[in-house]
C-alpha cells in the first residue's frame, strides 16, 4: 500500500476526471460542448496510475479520448474546460477542441483525432529525448483499437531497435468503436504481440488505480535507466459510449452492468477506507472540493470570450497571416 | 564552383548540420549508402549514425518521427526516396505535420524539412516518375519549394531547414546531374521569392522543376520567331511571390503555365486560378497551361516522352498565345 498522501493523489485525480467527464457530457447535452467528444470514464485509473510515476519534464501522447491522461499530466482545468467550449481562454485558444489539446510545458504532446497517428511521433519524440540526452521518457497512451493500426506495429518495432525510452501504455477497453477485440485480433492480448518486437509486457487490471501505479512505477525506472522501450497493457471498461450520443447497439447492457460494479473510483474508495487512509466523511469532503474546481471552471468558460474572427487566419505558419475575409 | 543539383543538396545538408547540431536525416539508405542517388554521400562519415539514420522501409514512420522530434525541438530533414511513395505516409503530413501549429493554438513549431525527389524521364513508370507538388501545396500548413538549378537548391535547401515550418522540398530526379555556378556561402534563399530566369517583354512564362530548362530551351527557339519570352520560376509553390508573378504579367499581358504534372487538378491550375481571378483585365490572351497528360506516367521510352511536357508542346504552347 502507498503512503497516504500518495494513496489520496491518486483518488484525487480520479475524481477530477470522472467529474470532468461527467460534467462535460452535460455540457454537451445542452450544447456548450460541440463537436465529437470521447469521454474516458471507467478508465481513470490507468491514466492516473501511469502519469503519477512521470516527471515534469517527461511527455504523453494521448489520443481522441485524451482528457484524462492530460489532466493527471497536470493540465489546468479551467483551460481545458475553456478549449472544450470554443473560448480564446482555453489551450488552442478554441481552434483544437475535445481533441487536440497540447502544453509541451506540462510535456503534453497533445492529444490525436487520428486513431493512430500518434504513435511514431510519439517514437519520435522519444528520439529527441534521446538525443538530447536529458533523462525524459515518453509515454506513448493508446487503444486496444489502435493497435491494428500499422502505424502501431512501426512504432513498437523502431523503438525496440533503437532502444527509444519509451513506455507503450494500452488501455484494452475491449473495443475499438464497435468492434470487439476478439473480432479485431487473432491473439488474445494486445501485448502478446510484443513478442514480435522482443519488448517486455507487463499486463494488469486497469480499473486497480494501486496496481497500476505499482507495475507503471516499475516500468518507467526500467524505461529510464536506458533498457529500452516496454509496453503495458490495462484492462479496463469505457462506461459511455465510443462518442457522447452514441447508440449502443454493440455490447449489452449486462455487460455494462458487470463493468460498472468494477468501478475504478468505487474500488479505490474501499481500499482507502479499509485501510483507514480516508473515512466517508472525508471521502465526501474530497468529492465536494473537486466538484467545485468543476463548477468555477465551467464557470471561468462560459465567461471566457470566444476567439476574435481574426485568429482564424493565424498560426497556421509561424510567420505567415493567411487572407481573411470582409464580412 | 561548379557543381550538380545532386552535390548542391549534399553541400546545403553538410552546411545545416555543421551549423545547427539539432539537424538531423532520417530515410531510407541515406547513411551507409549514401543515398539511392548518393544525395547524403559522406554525411555518416562526418556526421555518425546519431545524426544520419538508416530506417527501416516505412515511410509513415520516417515523417511521423521527424514530425515528433520536431515537436520538441529537433531539425530533422528526413527523406522519402520518390515522392510516389507519400501515400504510404500521407496522415502524417495531412493531419499532423500541417496541422500541429494550428489546431494547438500556435503552441507548437514543426521545423523539418521533407526531401521529396520526384519527376519523370527515367523510365521508371507509373510509381515512381510523379510530379505530386499539388498534393502538398493544396494543405495549409506545409510550405512546398522546387528549385530548377543547382545554386537554388543549395540556397533553398538552407532557407527551409532554417525555417520553422514543415518545408516540403521537392527535387526532380532529372535534374540531379545538371552542372551549375553555386556559392557555397551557407547564404539562404528565403521561402517566397520567385527568381526570372530569362527577361523579356512578350510572353510570360511560369515554369518549375525540370520545366524550367526546357522553358529556356523554347525561349531559345521562340527568338528565332522574334517572340521573346520571360520565364518566372517561382522557386516557392507556398508561399507564392505573387507580386514578382504579376509585375510581369502586368508587362507581357500573355501567360503560358509550364510544370510536369498531370493537368488535372495541378498546381499549374490554381496558379491559373490566382492569375484569372487578379489579373483578368491585364490579359490579352487566354492563359495557357502545359503539363503532362492526364494519365499515370508509362515506362516506355515513347510513351513517357509523348505523356511528358516537351520543348515543343512549350514551343506550341507560347505560339497559341503569341499572336
Amino acid at each position: 500500500m502507498l503512503e497516504k498522501t500518495q494513496a489520496v493523489s491518486l483518488y484525487q485525480t480520479m475524481l477530477t476526471i470522472r467529474q470532468f467527464e461527467l460534467r462535460v457530457s452535460s455540457c454537451f447535452a445542452k450544447g456548450q460542448v460541440q463537436g465529437f467528444v470521447h469521454l474516458c470514464a471507467g478508465q481513470e485509473a490507468t491514466a492516473t496510475g501511469v502519469c503519477a510515476n512521470l516527471k515534469p519534464e517527461d511527455y504523453i501522447s494521448s489520443t481522441h479520448r485524451g482528457h484524462g491522461h492530460i489532466i493527471a499530466k497536470g493540465a489546468d482545468i479551467k483551460t481545458m474546460m475553456a478549449e472544450l467550449f470554443g473560448r480564446e481562454a482555453g489551450y488552442c485558444h478554441g481552434k483544437g477542441g475535445s481533441m487536440h489539446i497540447s502544453d509541451t510545458k506540462i510535456g503534453v504532446l497533445g492529444a490525436n483525432g487520428i486513431v493512430g497517428g500518434g504513435f511514431n511521433l510519439a517514437a519520435g519524440a522519444a528520439l529527441a529525448c534521446k538525443m538530447k540526452k536529458k533523462g525524459s521518457i515518453v509515454v506513448c497512451f493508446f487503444g486496444d483499437g489502435s493497435s491494428n493500426e500499422g502505424s502501431w506495429h512501426e512504432a513498437m518495432n523502431i523503438a525496440s531497435v533503437w532502444k527509444l525510452p519509451i513506455l507503450f501504455v494500452c488501455e484494452n477497453n475491449m473495443y475499438g468503436i464497435s468492434s470487439r477485440i476478439d473480432k479485431a485480433m487473432a491473439v488474445e492480448n494486445v501485448s502478446d504481440r510484443a513478442a514480435a518486437y522482443a519488448m517486455k509486457r507487463e499486463i494488469a487490471d486497469g480499473n486497480d488505480v494501486f496496481a497500476v501505479h505499482r507495475t507503471a512505477r516499475e516500468a518507467a525506472a526500467y524505461v529510464r535507466a536506458g533498457s529500452g522501450p516496454m509496453l503495458l497493457e490495462y484492462k479496463t471498461y469505457r462506461q459511455r459510449g465510443h462518442f457522447e450520443g452514441e447508440p449502443e447497439v454493440y455490447r449489452s447492457k449486462e455487460e455494462i452492468q458487470e463493468w460498472l460494479k468494477k468501478d475504478p473510483i468505487q474500488n479505490c474508495e474501499k481500499v482507502l477506507i479499509q485501510n483507514g487512509i480516508l473515512t466517508e466523511q472525508e471521502i465526501k469532503t474530497i468529492k465536494n472540493q473537486v466538484a467545485g474546481i468543476i463548477d468555477e471552471a465551467v464557470e471561468y468558460a462560459e465567461k471566457s470570450p470566444f476567439p476574435p474572427v481574426s485568429a482564424a487566419v493565424k498560426d497556421v505558419y509561424t510567420d505567415i497571416v493567411e487572407e481573411g475575409r470582409e464580412r | 564552383m561548379k557543381i550538380t543539383y545532386a552535390k548542391a543538396i549534399n553541400e546545403a545538408l553538410r552546411n545545416e548540420m555543421r551549423r545547427n547540431p539539432d539537424v538531423f536525416i532520417m530515410g531510407e539508405d541515406v547513411g551507409m549508402v549514401g543515398g539511392t542517388f548518393g544525395l547524403t554521400q559522406g554525411l555518416l562519415d562526418e556526421f555518425g549514425p546519431d545524426r544520419v539514420r538508416d530506417t527501416p522501409i516505412t515511410e509513415q514512420q520516417i515523417i511521423g518521427m521527424s514530425v515528433g522530434a520536431a515537436s520538441l525541438g529537433m531539425v530533422p530533414v528526413p527523406e522519402l526516396m520518390f515522392n510516389d511513395f507519400m501515400g504510404c505516409a500521407f496522415d502524417q503530413l495531412l493531419n499532423q505535420a500541417a496541422k500541429f501549429r494550428y489546431m494547438y493554438g500556435g503552441n507548437m513549431k514543426i521545423p523539418m524539412t521533407l526531401r521529396l525527389p520526384c519527376g519523370g524521364g527515367l523510365q521508371a513508370a507509373a510509381q515512381h516518375s510523379q510530379c505530386l507538388e499539388a498534393f502538398l501545396t493544396h494543405i495549409p500548413g506545409l510550405k512546398v519549394v522546387y528549385p530548377s538549378n543547382p545554386a537554388d537548391a543549395y540556397g533553398l535547401l538552407i532557407g527551409a531547414i532554417r525555417d520553422e515550418n514543415p518545408v516540403m522540398y521537392f527535387e526532380h530526379l532529372n535534374l540531379y546531374f545538371g552542372e551549375g555556378e553555386v556559392d557555397l556561402n551557407g547564404e539562404a534563399i528565403p521561402l517566397g521569392k520567385a527568381d526570372i530566369k530569362k527577361k523579356g517583354a512578350d510572353i510570360t512564362v511560369i515554369a518549375t522543376g525540370a520545366c524550367v530548362n526546357k522553358a529556356l530551351e523554347a525561349g531559345a527557339a521562340m527568338k528565332k520567331e522574334g517572340i521573346d519570352i520571360e520565364v518566372v520560376d517561382p522557386r516557392s509553390l507556398y508561399p507564392l511571390d505573387k507580386e514578382t508573378i504579376y509585375r510581369s504579367i502586368q508587362k507581357t499581358k500573355r501567360v503560358a503555365i509550364v510544370t510536369e504534372e498531370v493537368k488535372r487538378g495541378a498546381w499549374s491550375a490554381e496558379m491559373a486560378a490566382c492569375v484569372a481571378e487578379d489579373m483578368f483585365d491585364s490579359l490579352e490572351k487566354k492563359i495557357v497551361r502545359i503539363g503532362d497528360l492526364n494519365t499515370p506516367i508509362p515506362y516506355t521510352v515513347n510513351l513517357e516522352s509523348y505523356v511528358l511536357p516537351q520543348v515543343e508542346d512549350i514551343v506550341q504552347g507560347i505560339r497559341s498565345i503569341a499572336n
